[in-house]
């Protein structure tokens, strides 16, 4: 079953006269169950692609497909509803909101979702137990380390269930103890749930953990390894 | 449901100092405005009440050629008899007191010191001379068959240091164009609180003033006071005749009610100046939260957020700061006016005209329509204030706003 599938994908940013062509003609299958890593050397288009199958961006040319649906024209309001029930994000920073604890943070796609309130606090639960912070549920981001906030965002990505979770860089702040912690709960989650995961990365340490590697250069894949 | 409002809450306290001063600026704005919204009822009720109390009445009954800037006492400006209709009119169900009053001008002179003052002959027992009665602060009031008695005011009895029981000279400007004179002797010394006002009028008993100004069986005026003054122009109907004119309070008066009348729209425009200069705080301390939060606002619209309820959550703060600061203000403004409705503000004689008196105290006056007017006014005008840093954030792109604080 295809998750993703990005077909003949150019993103062209124009900055007054200057076109930066990010991504180059892509074509781009994620299938269920991958555990897939974007690599690439800085400035490949990683991030870019990724943030199009995340559809937080729409592609210059080309089309994208989410869970079979076209995503490719939609707007602003329909690609916040198929992020809410579909994708999950972790990011390079630790992107928990400062002002809500680690249980809030994790709640907040529940919330936004519509889930009940006892949905909400067993998915909660679960997640925080999942990604091993049981106990600090009630604490701020900012009383928890950088590995700790991590495995928060995790939990969140993955609190409605989506069939996708896009990872930019998610060890690139973390030690290498916490950064494999980090990997094995995504690897672990990905083969206890199924859940497709894909992350950009330059951490070779990372790649090792990958089903499948894909190489972008100058806005092209160059190279697609499975295995 | 998500609890925009307990968001709005840490997100105010994660800035606290900035949050507290932004309302208080939004209080300060609501106290001030309060405050002068009550000054200016205060100011208005009371230039209204003095100078309807004190020269002009509800009604007056005049000849058809009286003219009240004149204080001319020939015959031909006066009406004849007046006790008579003075005494119909106040038989009237609507009118509570109706007193013939002769007008005339006239000069004290003590030594070499001489002043012009304007002379009114009075009934003295009629109930519209209460605020000269009451007023009286030494000696007694006038009564109505002294012959050589006279009642000034304080500010004239001070400046030309007279006192109850000394004698005085006065001229005036009688019927036939000529000037008499005569020593009175001071009985009284009345106040009413408006010193433009005592200082420049003595009171006679009419049958004096009018022997005194060859006037006699002769007033300038029926001074008529009502019940309610928004009956002046039903009366005025059933008194009208030929060969003398009835006026009301606001033909009289018609600065004054131009005056009272735009006085609503000058606060208006007060305030909406006031309000938008607080507005601006509360623009800027949300742009501030705007700018500070954009890679957090993205992250939010990742996972799914949409852009009325990033709206939501700014409006959410908007309306905690507006909640506290206009409340604060309220509450601050509303014990202010309190305050100085109480004891009042003291402003002395402003030497404004004798078109428009005003006491020289001026007493606040909050009332409940202008206080939830204010309200609600500044409340919505934050509300729009934030409108533009909330649609600012919710329209930024995901990815931009998460590159944002990169
Ligand atoms: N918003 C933007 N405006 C202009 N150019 C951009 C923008 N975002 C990315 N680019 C350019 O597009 C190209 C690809 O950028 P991208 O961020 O996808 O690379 P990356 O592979 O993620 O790099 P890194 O490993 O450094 O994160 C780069 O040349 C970058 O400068
Ligand atoms: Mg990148």
């Amino acid at each position: 079953m295809e998750v993703a599938k990005l077909t003949d994908i150019t993103r062209v940013y124009k900055i007054g006269q200057v076109e930066t062509r990010a991504l180059n003609g892509v074509s781009l299958s994620i299938n269920s169950g991958e555990f897939t890593s974007l690599v690439g050397p800085s400035g490949s288009g990683k991030t870019t692609l990724l943030q199009l199958i995340g559809c937080l961006d729409r592609p210059s040319t080309g089309k994208v497909v989410i869970d079979g649906k076209d995503a490719t024209n939609l707007n602003r309001n329909q690609r916040a509803d198929l992020r809410k029930s579909t994708i999950g994000f972790v990011f390079q920073f630790f992107a928990l909101i400062p002002t809500l604890t680690a249980y809030e943070n994790v709640e907040m796609p529940l919330l936004l979702n519509g889930k009940t309130p006892s949905e909400r606090k067993q998915r909660v639960l679960e997640l925080l137990d999942a990604v091993g912070m049981p106990d600090r549920a009630n604490n701020r981001p900012d009383q928890l380390s950088g590995g700790q906030q991590q495995r928060v965002a995790v939990a969140r990505a993955l609190a409605t269930d989506p069939k996708l979770i896009l990872a930019d860089e998610p060890t690139a702040n973390l030690d290498t103890e916490n950064g494999e912690q980090v990997m094995e709960i995504m690897k672990r989650l990905n083969k206890e749930t199924g859940t497709t995961f894909v992350f950009a990365t330059h951490d070779p340490r990372v790649i090792k953990y990958a089903s499948r590697v894909v190489t972008l250069q100058d806005g092209l894949i160059v190279k697609d390894t499975q295995g | 449901m998500i609890n925009y409002f307990k968001l709005a809450y840490r997100n105010l306290g994660r800035h606290r100092r900035r949050s507290v001063l932004s309302g208080l600026a939004l209080a300060m704005g609501t106290a001030l405005l309060m405050f002068i919204a009550a000054f200016f009822q205060g100011e208005m009720r009371s230039s209204m009440e003095t100078t309807l109390r004190l020269n002009t009445g509800h009604l007056q009954v005049q000849d058809s050629d009286y003219d009240p800037d004149k204080l001319s006492v020939a015959w031909e400006y006066l009406i004849e008899n007046p006790e008579q209709a003075a005494a119909q009119i106040e038989a009237l169900d609507q009118v509570q007191a109706a007193t013939p009053r002769l007008m005339a001008s006239g000069i004290i002179s003590i030594g070499d010191e001489s002043t012009g003052v304007q002379i009114m002959g009075i009934v003295p027992e009629s109930e519209a001379n209460d605020p000269y009665r009451n007023g009286i602060v030494s000696g007694s009031f006038i009564t109505a068959d002294d012959r050589e008695g006279i009642v000034i005011g304080l500010p004239l009895a001070d400046a030309l240091g007279l006192k109850v029981g000394d004698s005085l000279n006065l001229l005036v400007n009688t019927a036939d164009g000529n000037v008499d004179e005569q020593q009175f002797i001071v009985r009284g010394i009345f106040t009413t609180g408006t010193t433009a006002y005592d200082k420049g009028v003595v009171f006679l008993p009419l049958a004096k003033a009018q022997a005194f100004s060859g006037a006699a069986n002769h007033a300038s005026l029926i001074f008529i006071l009502l019940k309610d003054r928004e009956q002046a122009d039903a009366v005025k109907a059933a008194i009208q005749g030929s060969g003398y004119k009835v006026e009301t309070w606001a033909e009289m008066n018609q600065l004054l009610v131009f005056v009272n009348d735009f006085s609503n729209a000058y606060l208006t425009v007060i305030n909406l100046i006031v309000l938008g200069v607080t507005a601006t705080v509360i623009v800027n301390t949300l742009l501030m939260s705007v700018f500070e939060r954009m890679r957090e606002i993205g992250v939010l619209s990742s996972i799914g957020m949409k852009g009325r309820q990033v709206v939501a959550l700014f409006l959410a703060e908007a309306s905690m700061l507006g909640l506290f600061g206009i409340s604060l203000g309220a509450l601050a403004g509303w014990a202010l006016s309190a305050y100085f409705g109480k004891v009042g503000i003291y402003f002395g004689d402003l030497g404004m005209s004798s078109d428009m008196l005003l006491n020289d105290r001026i007493y606040t006056i909050l009332t409940l329509e202008s206080a939830i007017n204010l309200i609600v006014t500044a409340f919505i005008i934050t509300l729009l204030a934030s409108l533009y840093p909330a649609r600012l954030a919710s329209r930024m792109e995901p990815v931009e706003a998460l590159r944002g604080a990169q």
